[in-house]
């Protein structure tokens, strides 16, 4: 059957990654075409160094670059930002030539997955 | 992470509120093509008499950040001294076949893409240095890209001061109510980076949350 694979990663699993462990399953699994959900997203910081090492990765003729989706961080209130709070919150990620962003806003977010490459 | 480091950036924004500096580092960020030079080139012309860069319609025409050292911005007799830096465009995909659309030959095209990741990086790694941003959207566009939302999250992650700047009002499709309503928390300020309009309002802001 051909189809896009969606690998849908739970909070516990993604809880008990490090940044850069995280980082690399995405860049890797995206790289073989593949749509990743995380449930809880990622954290700022984490978002740019994946774009950091998505763009050492660009190598201009089978992989230009990824799509990320996810919803605007709540407004962190001041003991959270002193104590540190959960990640981001839900998180689409694809190949850029795949994965093509239909319209979003603060809560819903409409994607299309295309099959070719 | 070590636990000296986490903590440090935890507390960096408190740290900030009680050490300002006289002359604050401010970075302006935004996507491809949302006029960040025009604006560096529009605040340089008028403090300064200089520009800090060309503009382009083919994205990423800045593929290098620039830094002009104190800039001497004064309203209403208040005054404020910035170094700006004018960072590439930020973007989590980039493709050299967008840029032969604009005429180039695929090995400018190939070269400007390559440039181009290196910019985003750059772009990225500046964040550390900064003591304020300056976001640039494209009042014409959706402000809800991931792009807009990670600059904004590591903007506050860091604790510096923001003001993001709705440009092209000039245009009959923008909406910078639009910009206002996705980031709700920021003060926005509406412009034209190149018409001038609306410039005097950008710079009394400037004075007000980067003095």
């Amino acid at each position: 059957m051909e189809g896009v694979q969606l690998n849908l990663i739970s909070k516990d699993r993604l809880d008990k990654m490090g940044s850069m462990e995280k980082i690399r399953m995405i860049l890797d699994e995206v790289k073989r075409g593949k749509i990743i959900v995380l449930e809880s997203g990622l954290t700022p910081e984490e978002e740019a160094k994946l774009i950091e090492l998505t763009m050492l990765e660009i190598d201009h003729e089978k992989f230009v670059g990824i799509e990320v989706e996810s919803y605007p961080q709540k407004t962190k209130g001041f003991f959270s930002k002193i104590f540190g709070g959960s990640g981001g919150r839900l998180t689409v990620i694809g190949p850029a030539n795949r994965l093509k962003t239909i319209q979003k806003s603060d809560e819903f977010i409409e994607a299309l997955v295309s099959l070719e490459k | 992470m070590g636990i000296i480091v986490k903590i440090k950036k935890k507390f960096k924004f408190l740290f900030k509120l009680f050490s300002r500096k006289d002359r604050m580092k401010i970075g302006i960020y935004g996507p491809p093509n949302a006029g960040k030079t025009t604006l560096a080139n529009r605040i340089l012309r008028d403090w300064t008499g200089d520009v800090m860069g060309s503009v382009s319609d083919v994205p990423h025409e800045t593929r290098r950040a620039r830094l002009r050292e104190g800039v001497k911005i004064e309203v209403d007799g208040k005054s404020v001294t910035i170094d700006i830096v004018d960072t590439p465009g930020l973007a989590t995909k980039i493709d050299f076949h967008e840029f032969l659309k604009f005429g180039l030959s695929e090995e400018e095209a190939k070269r400007r893409a390559k440039e181009a990741t290196e910019g985003v990086i750059e772009a990225i790694k500046w964040l550390d240095d900064l003591d304020g941003v300056l976001m640039v959207l494209d009042a014409t566009e959706d402000p809800y890209t991931q792009v807009n939302v990670t600059i904004v999250g590591n903007i506050e992650a860091r604790g510096l001061p923001l003001l993001i700047v709705a440009n092209k009002i000039d245009l009959p499709n923008a909406s910078p109510a639009r910009i206002k309503a996705a980031f709700p928390q920021h003060p926005v300020v509406p412009i034209s980076a190149l018409k001038g309009l609306n410039i005097d309002t950008l710079y009394r802001e400037i004075a007000e949350r980067f003095g």
